[in-house]
């Protein structure tokens, strides 16, 4: 399970963006897995909720958007969702295929509390 | 009351407020750095590097065991990955050939940083072709670029012509495939078309060779595949 070391260079980037904005906490975060990127968001989460404490992010929300995979059939020249994990194209089943989404594993956007100048 | 703005509230919270950030930052953007960093290394030393993976016991160190054995014409030395113990290390030293074992305690991959340290143990400039033996597991090391040239993944016919289509990340992710142990065919269901066709489902241009380490059947295609590949790459960086 390597969801554990991903988090741990999770938690050091959102260190490194709490310094960068001078934040006091961060209050949520929104990851993108993307369906083939070897990683269960499940278990990135609960990865995340062990390890977060006594870091910047010890109350931070977690949210975790799943990105489907999904392939530009060259023969139909049309783009299509999968559910299945392979290049297949589901209309006319050509491998004539590239993968344009699915595979990225993201820190999208951050919440921060910032203290507010006296 | 509270001193600063007069309220009522006892513990009143120091005011702040909350700023939403897009960032859109590859959560491993660190590693990858590192990976570029150990293939630039690899590069100023003339070295092809090649990233094995496999489930345990599919045969990753007795095939680098005969490699050493057969391919003379190239120099080669091997990065070993582990939980525990250096019994790898030792068997590929036993060899002749130059390794470093890298044990991960826990960990269940090698990443790009456990790569650095071992590349700076290993006498690159001796060397043409550097084997990274990533730990025994057809999940984790998929996640991670290790700063290898290319990616192997190794498939024992005892494992099961299904694993592609059960594992598509990692056979994604490599270059060649390499069904092992066919030897064991006759004992097996194991359908070698199958697990071909269900890999290129999920990577088209995955190349294939069947060898046996134990026999000997096929591995010349395999030393003809690291020899081509080691000459194109020094092709390239001349």
């Amino acid at each position: 399970m390597h969801e554990f070391s991903i988090v741990q260079s999770l938690l050091e980037l959102l260190e490194e963006e709490a310094t960068k904005y001078k934040a006091k906490r961060i209050a949520r975060i929104e990851v993108v897995v993307g369906a083939l990127s070897g990683v269960e968001p499940h278990l990135l989460e609960f990865a995340f909720n062990t390890f977060k404490e006594g870091t910047v992010a010890e109350g931070a929300e977690f949210l975790v958007r799943v990105e489907k995979l999904k392939v530009w059939c060259k023969d139909c020249e049309k783009e299509y969702e999968k559910e299945e994990l392979n290049m297949l194209c589901p209309i006319c089943g050509s491998l004539n295929t590239q993968i344009i989404g699915g595979q990225e594993l993201l820190l999208k956007s951050i919440e921060l509390e910032c203290p507010d100048e006296a | 009351m509270c001193k600063e703005c007069g309220c009522h509230v006892k513990n009143h919270q120091e005011r702040s407020s909350k700023e939403e950030v897009n960032l859109f930052k590859r959560i491993l953007e660190k590693n990858d750095y590192q990976a570029e960093e150990n293939r630039r290394h690899f590069e100023e030393h003339g070295v092809f590097a090649i990233n094995l993976m496999s489930s345990p016991g599919a045969g990753k160190t007795s095939l680098l065991e005969k490699t050493i054995d057969l391919l003379k014409d190239l120099k080669i030395g091997v990065i070993e990955g582990d939980l525990e113990t250096d019994k790898d290390a030792q068997r590929i030293r036993a060899k002749g050939a130059p390794a470093v074992q890298i044990t991960t305690g826990s960990a269940c991959h090698l990443d790009a940083f456990m790569v650095h340290k071992g590349i700076h143990e290993l006498p690159l400039e001796d060397l043409d072709l550097v084997f990274i033996e990533n730990v025994g597991n057809l999940v984790c090391p998929a996640s991670y670029d290790v700063g290898a040239h290319c990616n192997v993944v190794l498939l024992s016919v005892v494992e099961g012509d299904d694993k592609p289509e059960k594992y598509p990340v990692i056979f994604k992710k490599a270059q060649l495939m390499v069904i092992t142990k066919i030897d064991l065919l006759p004992l097996t269901d194991f359908d070698l078309d199958r697990a071909i066709t269900s890999a290129r489902k999920i990577n088209p241009h995955i190349d294939a060779i069947k060898l046996s380490s134990k026999t000997g059947e096929g591995i010349e295609d395999w030393l003809d595949y690291l020899r081509f590949k080691v000459k194109v790459y020094k092709k390239s960086l001349a």
